[in-house]
């Protein structure tokens, strides 16, 4: 976890599809339209990152992913199978996981617990081996094991989030504002943690940051996204020093 | 109280401001009181001999009340120390009770006694303050020995089992044949109906936390099933099974009302907290007044009588030749049916809790335990949250359907009287002031909330302050909604709020409980 990635390694794109694709998705809360018409891809091995101010829809995106609320036009689909009129839990099962925005770990249960509902979709299988990764991972956890979620930190809230979203050793993880709240140095292990499954195994990763710097540092890619729709979209180095995105995003901002 | 304040003085600079203080919380809250209790204390109006309405002031009351609010406001603001607290205010509502005598009937022998033990807790009260504020202790159990009491709690659930499994004979041994019936039926059974209606509905609201209102609906279902298979099928279809009417009909009753369990969950599924608490209100009150008005169907209001009671696997508890009595070489008493009904509800009561116990270890029940805390979380983690919850539901009213068995048979006769909101009220009051999803505090409520009302129609003694009209069970409900706001303002979250964990790493280990917030224990 020292090393530090200088270069952002070619990601590996697919033999022609991306894994992730969003094909002019409009999303609407009553008649109110959140989402216009959006289009992205996540590639296999990627992380990618969608970045954008407070209200531009990122959260919006992620749940339309998952199938709540459900894209009123366009289409999604995962790994080829189109995935915009499945149930939130038949998505799940298709190996997608969510640390989900607020990170909703189960606050009477312990973490250890949260970490068996993680792996409820695969049956338990691999379980303990996979409970072993997660503290490799997130050495935090092991500490905190038999505490229950609601006691642990904002920080270790988030780590017991994304470590339940493991457990069901996804395909694709998706990944909302895991730095919300949390002090720099948290935020530093988190993305971390990241980077190295990315790197170790591969694991694809879409992640909705409002934490610009950091997360165009972690991505390969990234998209920028303004009232809805997606205004910008680029390498994760290439975006950081777009004047543009400085000025929007990172000037005044904290590094 | 001056010795009090004097000792106190150090550690509490602001004595006098805290004094003036408590005085005036004291004053506003016995206000209130005044204002609440005027229209419903101080005038009574009776019918005099010319058929005239006439109105009877109470002032005495109403000053009685407001100055038992007023000692009781003053002393909590007052005082820090919780013993302090509890001694002065029984000991001044002990005070006011020896008042309400000499005043309602005469000062004598009695009111002495009273007025003597209130004086009593009054000093005893005032001692201890003095003790906590020189010697600074907090408590009369020293932490060695608190140590040791919780070192024993864990022996309290196998002593409290074996206690309920021995109970018909400890009061049989102690009440004689003839006194143990009230007991053991009046108590007993009657307890033990709502523990299992408790556990049961535990699943639903505790485990899941699908706020039901209407639980009721499956315990009618379990009931009246059983009445009319009883009564109607059995004797014109197998007439030979006569005498195993209730065993076939157990299971029965439960599948049919965790049939109409799944029926009601469907349509609610999409809803949470209070509008779902409001369909499965409705749901009730359907089911009730389909009994009522199907008449053809369940007779109506007049009920379904000469329901057959259990046999012993076979064997009638009748005076008969083939009666139990008689296989059993015993002189025939009602009491042998009593005892086998207990047991009876015993064992349904222990099936629910192992069933419960058992099914939170599994994926299902850990699943209806995340959907209670996060529904967002639990779908997005794949978990089918549609099944999560009919399952909930139909297990739930399963259990509700066994109790509503039982109750017919126990009964022998059923109407839709038995079935009302209150009873559901009374379930989810049980439920929740056990704090939801314990056994335990399942228990302590039923035995507290049940067998506290059946209580009331022994304490005669009362009368004795109250004077002679006064009837304690009357005051059922107002002592009901007293100690419902009085739990809930001590214990937030029910009386057992911890959340005994299901999995462990390696080895168990204690959870603190002291370290939650409110509503995250």
């Amino acid at each position: 976890m020292s090393v530090r990635v200088t270069e952002a390694p070619a990601p590996v794109v697919g033999a022609g599809q991306p894994l992730l694709s969003v094909r002019g998705v409009k999303t609407y809360y009553g008649n109110i339209i959140a989402l216009k018409g959006v289009d992205l891809d996540v590639n296999q091995g990627e992380i990618v990152t969608l970045i954008g101010a407070n209200g531009a829809g990122k959260s919006t995106l992620m749940m339309t992913i998952f199938g709540s609320p459900r894209a009123r036009e366009g289409r999604i689909t995962f790994a080829g199978t189109d995935i915009t009129q499945l149930p939130t839990h038949e998505i799940a099962r298709l190996r997608i996981s969510q640390s989900p925005e607020g990170r909703r770990v189960f606050p009477r249960m312990t973490v250890y617990e949260n970490l068996q509902m993680g792996a409820a979709i695969n049956d338990f299988a691999h379980f303990d081996e996979d409970v072993e990764r997660m503290f490799a991972l997130f050495p935090r956890l092991k500490e905190r094991i038999g505490q229950r979620g609601g006691t642990l930190s904002g920080g270790e809230q988030q780590m017991l989030a994304i470590a339940r979203a493991l457990m069901a050793r996804p395909k694709l993880l998706l990944l909302d504002e895991p730095s919300l709240g949390l002090a720099p140095l948290i935020v530093k292990q988190i993305f971390d943690a990241i980077r190295e499954l990315n790197r170790k195994e591969g694991l694809t990763v879409f992640l909705v940051e409002q934490n610009a710097y950091h997360a165009l540092k972690l991505a390969h890619r990234g998209y920028v996204m303004v009232n809805g729709v997606i205004t910008m979209s680029g390498g994760g180095r290439e975006l950081l020093a777009d004047p543009q995105v400085r000025a929007a995003y990172l000037e005044g901002g904290h590094h | 109280m001056a010795a009090t304040l004097d000792a106190s003085a150090p550690a509490r600079p602001a004595a006098g401001a805290l004094l003036t203080r408590a005085v005036r919380e004291g004053g506003f809250a016995a206000l209130v009181t005044l204002g609440l209790s005027f229209p419903i204390l101080a005038l009574r109006t009776e019918q005099n001999m010319a058929n005239e309405l006439v109105l009877i002031p109470r002032w005495s009351w109403v000053a009685l009340l407001c100055i038992a609010v007023f000692i009781a406001r003053f002393v909590q603001v007052f005082f820090v120390n919780k013993l302090t607290k509890t001694l002065l205010i029984l000991g001044c509502f002990t005070l006011l009770g020896g008042l309400g005598r000499a005043v309602n009937a005469a000062f004598d022998s009695f009111a002495a006694i009273v007025f003597s033990v209130g004086a009593l807790l009054l000093v005893l009260g005032l001692l201890w303050e003095r003790r906590v504020e020189t010697a600074g202790v907090s408590s009369p159990v020293s932490p060695a020995t608190r140590a040791r009491l919780s070192a024993l709690t864990r022996y309290a659930g196998p002593v409290a089992l074996g206690f309920i499994a021995a109970y018909p004979m400890i009061t049989l041994a102690l009440a004689g044949q003839g006194g143990s019936i009230k007991w053991i039926d009046n108590f007993g059974i009657q307890i033990l109906i709502y523990i299992m209606l408790g556990w049961g509905l535990n699943i639903v609201v505790g485990l899941a936390g699908l706020l039901d209102l209407g639980y009721v609906a499956f315990y009618a279902v379990g009931a009246y099933s059983y009445a009319l298979i009883a009564t109607k099928v059995i004797p014109e279809t197998f007439p030979a099974l006569g005498v195993w009417a209730f065993w076939v009909c157990l299971p029965i009753s439960g599948l049919l009302a965790a049939l109409w369990g799944i029926i009601l969950g469907f349509p609610v599924l999409r809803l949470r907290g209070d509008y779902l608490a409001i369909v499965t209100l409705a749901f009730g009150e359907i089911i009730r007044l389909v009994l009522i008005n199907w008449v053809d169907f369940s007779n109506g209001y007049a009920g379904i009588s000469t329901i057959p009671r259990p046999s012993f696997f076979g064997i009638p508890f009748t005076a008969a030749d083939n009666g139990f009595a008689a296989v059993f070489g015993l002189e025939f008493s009602p009491i042998y049916r009593t005892i086998f009904l207990y047991y009876v509800i015993f064992a349904l009561a222990l099936l629910t809790a192992y069933v419960t116990l058992r099914l939170r270890r599994l994926p299902v029940g850990r699943a209806w335990e995340a959907l209670r805390e996060d529904e967002i979380a639990c779908r997005s983690l794949g978990i089918n949250t549609t099944n999560t919850k009919l399952t909930a539901f139909a297990l739930g009213a399963m259990f509700g359907g066994f109790a509503g068995c039982f109750f017919a048979a126990r009964q022998g006769f059923i109407s839709p009287e038995s079935f009302t909101f209150i009873e559901s009220a009374q379930v989810l009051a049980i439920v929740v002031l056990g704090g939801a999803g314990s056994l335990v505090g399942v228990v302590i409520s039923s035995i507290a909330l049940v067998g506290g009302f059946e209580i009331l129609r022994e304490l005669d003694f009362l009368k004795q302050v109250f004077g002679e009209n006064f009837d304690p069970t009357q005051y059922r409900t107002l002592l009901f909604g007293l100690a419902m706001v009085l739990i809930m303002l001590w214990k937030p979250r029910g009386l057992v709020s911890t959340r005994e964990p299901t999995a462990f790493l390696k080895e168990r280990k204690s959870v603190s409980s002291s370290l939650m917030k409110e509503g995250h224990g």
